[in-house]
């Protein structure tokens, strides 16, 4: 944090109170609440509670704690806990002792020899369309168990890449005529195709843990965690603000240890991304040196990038040259509407193979045949 | 930028453009024009939400960029179109006369359509504009994480033209009538206000301003009856714009006092649902009639 001023420390000191008091604080906002601070003086008392109020509280049903937080915090007479969480932690996503332990594991060993796909689901026909954001939590580990009968398995290295098929959707007529005729007027691309081979590639898998995956970051760590059991040439990341390799803890059979681990490790859940910087650390540590060289790269992201999009697609283009192929999930893209207005997204998406959306069940089943493909 | 004192200054500034607000609201309004933060505005239908933005706008001089959400807008609504006809007109053009097709200039400006996100962001006026992203929580998921990244970079990128940036942000007010949960990191990144249904004094203060031929005393009865009504755990209870409409109404019968006739047939402009005004009748007209008067004088 900033040097010590006055605000700092009181805006440090309430944060922490209301942690106490059940409320969600994240360090975000006891930064803004600090700014708030030496914006509207800490003489007032009705002063620093309004500041506290614009920039702590975010609901109506939080009013009632904050009040009576604030209101023995004013008159001095709160024990300020000690630092049980520690400055810069944020709370994490899992909630392992909630969920029922028993996501059956029957992944055997010679299942695993076989670099075959085999996707079964559970006929829970309904979850499967259910995107994550929507799902309960009794859902979410329902979900969660349905998972542990996907098996990934790369495509054999003889396997040829399919062209990426771009659908445009909803979009009046008169678009696709202008694009139909600019298009006669430029020359189709085409990709070649790379040497056959029968060893199944590796699978690289980078998944995006930045505070706007929230919703999805526990099911497609899930789904990760489930690749990595299930095949030995999966490899995983989390990238946030800064890149960490997980595929250790993730290979734990337990899918709630192994999740635990993961994100104990993972230090800067739900902050904000740099997806160029956290790429580059994967290009520049793992991915270039051969991690990523004839791998099928799956990201699992949002696209949305607090970084420099041109180091986005810098990065995106050094590991295209690299890569066998490159998949882009990105749960958005369920919409109807979506358009890849995000900055990330539309700097990384010229490199990127198959653009699919992962944000259901059944997507990440496709999702998985799209990868063995 | 617009350079603000204090809350109170806020106040007064706001107040001198008819708009009364408490020190919870003057204070986030303070805070996001001095932090340069979007301000997210909840609360019941008629507290005045959108009314901010508007006042805003009267305030600093700066144009107000309205988007109005609803369910499935998109970002041709919402950021920026392509003119489709006019593209094709040119191309038809170009094709007629032989000439070669030069996709740069097929997606330049000139054929950039530009809605209020991308004016607000790539604005190149001397007074910042004012955006207000009016009933947010009818937009969908989809929309609101596009209209979070915008918010946090104040960029836009236009993947034809290139990335356009504010150089000074726009003062941004964000409204929810809480249908539906606003995402979490959308609420992160903005300043937050509840705005409650005003108390006794200040509904009355707001009702000299906007409603200013209602005489002080029929006016004290009206926001004491209104006040009432807010106790009845009614399905829409009446906003601060319900209020004005009821004394406009009841001053325009001519009537001098509220009593039960006056509330009896002007009940239709404070309570809209049918089932709200069996409601207050069931309770007894009576009963309004008492609490206003309650109020007749300053205590
Ligand atoms: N504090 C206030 N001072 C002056 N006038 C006010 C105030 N609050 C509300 N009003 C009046 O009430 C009217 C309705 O307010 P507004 O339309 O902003 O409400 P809203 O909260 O946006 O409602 P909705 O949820 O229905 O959109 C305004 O036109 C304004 O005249
Ligand atoms: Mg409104």
């Amino acid at each position: 944090m900033r040097p010590d001023s006055e605000a700092d420390r009181l805006a440090v000191t309430f944060a922490r109170v209301l942690r106490g008091a059940g409320l969600d604080v994240p360090v975000g906002s006891t930064i803004t609440f600090a700014d708030a601070l030496a914006a509207v003086g800490l003489e007032r008392r009705a002063g620093v509670y309004w500041a506290g109020r614009a920039t702590l509280v975010r609901s109506p049903e939080d009013r009632d704690a904050y009040d009576r937080a604030f209101a023995s915090f004013w008159e001095g007479i709160v024990e300020i806990p000690e630092r049980s969480v520690p400055a810069g932690s944020i709370s994490l996503a899992f909630d392992a002792d909630r969920d029922t332990p028993d996501a059956d594991e029957e992944a055997s060993d010679d299942e695993q020899a076989t670099p075959t796909v085999a996707v079964r689901w559970s006929p829970a026909e309904v979850l499967r369309h259910c995107d994550f954001a929507e799902l309960t939590h009794a859902e979410l580990v329902e979900a969660r168990r349905m998972m542990a009968d996907l098996k990934l398995a790369g495509p054999l290295r003889r396997s040829r890449r399919r062209q990426r098929t771009h659908r445009e959707r909803g979009r009046p007529d008169l678009r696709r005529t202008v694009r139909r005729t600019l298009r006669t007027a430029g020359e189709p691309i085409d990709r070649a195709f790379t040497a056959p081979s029968q060893r199944p590639r590796r699978i690289v898998l980078l998944c995006d843990v930045s505070g706007s995956m929230e919703p999805y970051a526990r099911a497609f760590l899930r789904f990760v965690q489930a690749a990595v059991v299930g095949h030995g040439r999966v490899e995983a990341f989390a990238m946030g603000t800064r890149l960490t390799r997980i595929t250790r803890e993730l290979s734990s059979r337990d899918p709630d240890a192994a999740l635990s681990a993961a994100s104990r490790r993972v230090l800067d859940w739900s902050g904000g991304t740099r997806l160029g910087e956290a790429l580059r650390a994967f290009n520049d540590q793992w991915g270039v040196r051969g991690m990523a060289r004839g791998a099928v790269v799956v990201i699992l992201s949002d696209g949305w990038d607090r970084g420099d999009p041109d180091v986005l697609a810098g990065e995106m283009a050094r590991l295209r040259r690299v890569a066998h192929r490159i998949v882009w999930v990105n749960p958005l893209k369920a919409t109807p509407e979506y358009a890849p207005l995000a900055r990330g997204m539309a700097a990384a998406l010229p490199y990127v193979d198959e653009f699919v959306t992962g944000h259901s069940m059944a997507a990440l089943g496709e999702l998985a045949e799209v990868i063995s493909k | 930028m617009i350079d603000v004192k204090d809350v109170g200054a806020v106040r007064d500034a706001l107040g001198a453009h008819d708009y009364l607000a408490d020190e919870g609201l003057a204070t986030a309004i303070f805070l996001a024009l001095k932090l340069n933060r979007p301000l997210l505005l909840e609360g019941e239908a008629g507290v005045g939400k959108t009314e901010v933005a508007k006042v805003l706008a009267r305030w600093t001089g700066g144009e107000l960029l309205r988007l109005q959400c609803y369910e499935g807008i998109d970002a041709a609504q919402a950021v920026y179109e392509w003119d489709y006809s006019r593209q094709l007109l040119h191309l038809r053009a170009a094709e007629a006369s032989g000439d070669a097709i030069d996709e740069d200039e097929l997606y330049s400006e000139r054929f950039l359509v530009r809605r209020p996100l991308l004016r607000a962001i790539a604005h190149d006026s001397q007074q910042v504009p004012v955006l207000l992203v009016d009933e947010v929580d009818r937009a969908d998921d989809e929309f609101e994480a596009f209209l979070l990244e915008v918010l946090s970079d104040f960029a836009i990128t236009v993947p034809e033209l290139g990335t356009f940036r504010a150089e000074s942000p726009p003062v941004v007010v964000v409204t929810s009538n809480r249908t539906r949960d606003v995402h979490n990191a959308l609420k992160r990144r903005c300043l937050y206000h509840w705005i409650d249904h005003p108390d006794f004094e200040r509904e009355l203060a707001i009702l000299r301003v906007r409603a200013p031929e209602v005489r002080e005393e029929l006016a004290r009865q009206v926001a004491g009856a209104a006040e009432a009504l807010r106790d009845l755990d009614l399905y829409k209870p009446p906003g601060v714009a319900e209020t004005i409409d009821w004394a406009h109404a009841v001053a325009a019968l001519g009537a001098a006092r509220l009593d039960a006739t006056t509330v009896d047939v002007t009940l239709g402009t404070v309570l809209k649902y049918r089932e709200d005004q069996e409601r207050a009748r069931a309770h007894g007209l009576d009963h309004l009639v008492d609490a206003a008067a309650a109020h007749d004088r300053a205590s």
